[in-house]
């Protein structure tokens, strides 16, 4: 009973419930949103959004924020569709490492603006958001890169499958998330992470060496922004410079919010930010069913936002009154 | 906006500093310093640049930014920061546009602009004052939402003003752009509010410290609320202008204008932590930031370079006036 209780009152059990509901309020009306192959069609919809979402999840837990992630998935797709254009000899498989180093040094360069001036991560990112997009212009002259430069491996990657008709690149994002999870939960940095967040005066009187974990925090959020730009590359069949990753913070934000993380920093959970991102997936794909313009992606995303925010606050209360009630 | 480090202990500076020191060593003056030197830069570039209307003709472009980037250096200086003016101004915009193309007549949907800009700042401050949520990601929230409204309400299409409508930047008051005139009365009367009101000094108390100021019998929350409004009406008023100089309405207006936003008040020293900054600094800032960019248009720099020099200056910007804050007024 008390198990069962516990399970309930967590927040991904909300989370799971509004997923359940969403999708047969949706059924009720269309029913082919319950077959498989929509489901197919909801996973297709999340991979990028889940990776993304991993690493804004612990800047969040770490009590920062980073907008930047749409220009570092650019310029590390770009980087890489470059590299498949015009070095004729590199493997196929190259572009995914070299995407990540791209996109870790990145978010390390945010990183440092943020810790060696004290700066806060709103502003830094807001102005690398600007400054990485017009790098994402530079070396690319402006020009995209089209299908026939992407390696068809790669490409495979989003089409081809392992088992049961769902392709590698799911399976890359929920080990993605798996990973996360143990980082986050079971290696001292991880943990330090959240010990970050929730009390950053406090952090250093423990020993947390803050400027460190902040750091690999923002170091994480770029690499990974830098694995969804290649992946962009595998999904989509080009890289474009203005439209690769436009607009992806967004969607990550709304989908780390929605699974639970706290703004005021030091909660966060991977199993809620998926079950978030799944969220977001479902929504995606029930507008073109309901007949709903993709133009209203955009409001939807952040009206999640504002939804999530105002949950956030009335579960904070709420622990707070029981808090006082328990101890009083 | 909370700073990750523990505050600096308090430096062993000799108490005696020079009162010329810390006079002298403003973000303004360096804002100035930095106009001086970028007239003079863009007057080797370029002959145009000791032409006084072609300057005040490329300030028309950036006219409706700054006007509300005016009031953002409150709001900033209140302790708090808003994402949302630039999405503000393109749904209010929309909602403009869309109402007298459907035959509302002109002055009524005015009206409805203004009212939706008025309407999105309390939203903002309903989500921040009210239910003490951080400004900065209910605002990167509202952001989405109301850039997201425009694209619903306009789609991928573009609405069209009347021809009478269109070119309030033509309009001329003594050799000087309406809304440049607008900008610079604005700034006025702003500066005067902030400087010598006890409204606006109470602003600098509140972003300074806001739980000593409202021990201070000081109503934070109410002043908060009034420039969340004030901010969302005025952004507004810049999306209307926007769209009679643009003569029609995309839901892309002003698209990634925060950025330019925040450049203004950071370039003029506005504090990101609150209680420090200055209208003059945001007004000297705004005119630099028109120097800069013409100056790029006019020496052919790429779009795409121009978008990495906004961004590295947003950053150097506040790299410079944390430092000048750290070094001299304590």
């Amino acid at each position: 009973m008390t198990l069962l209780r516990s399970i309930l009152l967590r927040r991904e059990a909300g989370i799971a419930v509004m997923i359940v509901l969403f999708c047969l309020a949706v059924g009720a009306v269309k029913p082919q949103f319950l077959t498989f192959d929509q489901l197919r069609i909801i996973l297709l919809l999340t991979p990028l959004i889940m990776i993304g979402a991993m690493g804004q999840m612990l800047v969040i837990v770490a009590r920062h924020v980073d907008l930047s992630i749409g220009s570092m998935l650019g310029v590390s797709a770009m980087v890489s569709g470059m590299l498949y254009r015009y070095v004729e000899v590199m493997p196929w498989w190259a572009g995914i490492p070299i995407s990540i180093a791209v996109g870790a040094t990145l978010g390390l360069g945010n990183g440092l603006l943020i810790t060696l001036f004290r700066l806060p991560a709103i502003i830094v990112t807001l102005g690398t958001l600007s400054l990485y997009r017009g790098l994402t212009f530079i070396i690319s002259n402006a020009k995209q890169i089209d299908r026939q430069y992407i390696p068809s491996e790669l490409k495979a990657l989003s089409q081809t499958s392992p088992i049961m008709g769902i392709p590698w690149i799911i399976f890359i994002a929920f080990g993605v998330a798996i990973l996360t999870y143990v980082f986050a939960m079971h290696t001292r940095v991880g943990r330090q992470v959240f010990a970050l967040g929730s009390n950053p005066v406090a952090a250093p009187l423990r020993g947390i060496k803050v400027t460190q974990v902040t750091l690999l925090v923002f170091a994480i959020s770029g690499a990974l922004s830098g694995l969804a730009g290649i992946l962009y590359a595998s999904r989509w069949g080009f890289v474009n410079p203005s439209n690769t990753g436009s607009g992806f913070e967004f969607q990550v934000i709304a989908a780390v919010v929605i699974g639970g993380a706290s703004i005021n920093g030091g909660v966060g959970t991977v199993l809620g930010t998926v079950l978030g991102v799944l969220l977001l997936g479902c929504v995606a794909a029930a507008l073109p069913l309901l007949g709903i313009p993709g133009t209203s992606q955009a409001a939807i995303y952040g009206a999640v936002i504002l939804i999530a925010l105002l949950i956030d606050r009335s579960v904070r209360r709420q622990g707070i009154v029981s808090l006082k009630r328990a101890g009083a | 906006m909370t700073p990750l480090d523990t505050p600096r202990p308090a430096e062993t500076i000799a108490p005696s500093q020079q009162r010329w020191q810390t006079l002298l060593i403003r973000p303004e003056i360096m804002t100035f310093l930095l106009l001086v030197i970028g007239i003079f830069a863009g007057s080797l570039l370029s002959p145009f640049f000791l032409d006084v209307n072609y300057i005040l003709k490329s300030f028309t472009l950036y006219s409706e930014l700054a006007i509300v980037a005016l009031i953002l250096t409150m709001v900033i200086i209140a302790g708090e920061i808003d994402l949302s003016p630039a999405a503000n101004m393109a749904l209010s915009a929309c909602l403009f546009a869309w109402a007298q193309a459907s035959g509302i007549p002109m002055p009524v949907a005015i009206g409805i602009g203004l009212a939706a800009g008025l309407a999105m700042g309390a939203l903002n401050a309903w989500m921040v004052i009210s239910l003490q949520l951080p400004s900065i990601i209910v605002t990167i929230g509202t952001l989405t939402l109301y850039r997201g409204l425009a694209q619903v309400i306009a789609g991928d299409k573009s609405i069209r003003v009347p021809d009478w409508f269109i070119g309030v930047d033509k309009i001329m008051l003594a050799g000087v752009p309406l809304p440049v005139v607008m900008f610079v009365v604005l700034a006025l009367v702003l500066a005067v509010v902030l400087g010598g009101t006890i409204f606006g000094r109470q602003i600098y108390q509140i972003g300074t410290n806001e739980v000593a100021a409202r021990h201070a019998g000081i109503r934070s929350a109410r002043i908060k609320f009034s420039l969340f409004l004030l901010i969302g009406v005025v952004a507004a008023i810049a999306g209307i202008l926007t769209a009679s100089r643009l003569g029609s309405v995309r839901y892309d207006l002003a698209l990634g204008g925060e950025l330019q936003m925040v450049l203004m008040a950071m370039l003029g020293g506005t504090y990101i932590f609150g209680g420090r900054g200055t209208i003059l600094g945001t007004f000297l800032a705004a005119w630099l930031l028109v120097i800069v960019s013409t100056g790029m248009i006019v020496a052919n720099v790429l779009p795409a370079v121009q978008l990495v020099v906004l961004g590295g200056l947003l950053i150097v910007a506040i790299i410079a006036t944390n430092l000048i804050y750290s070094r001299t007024q304590r």
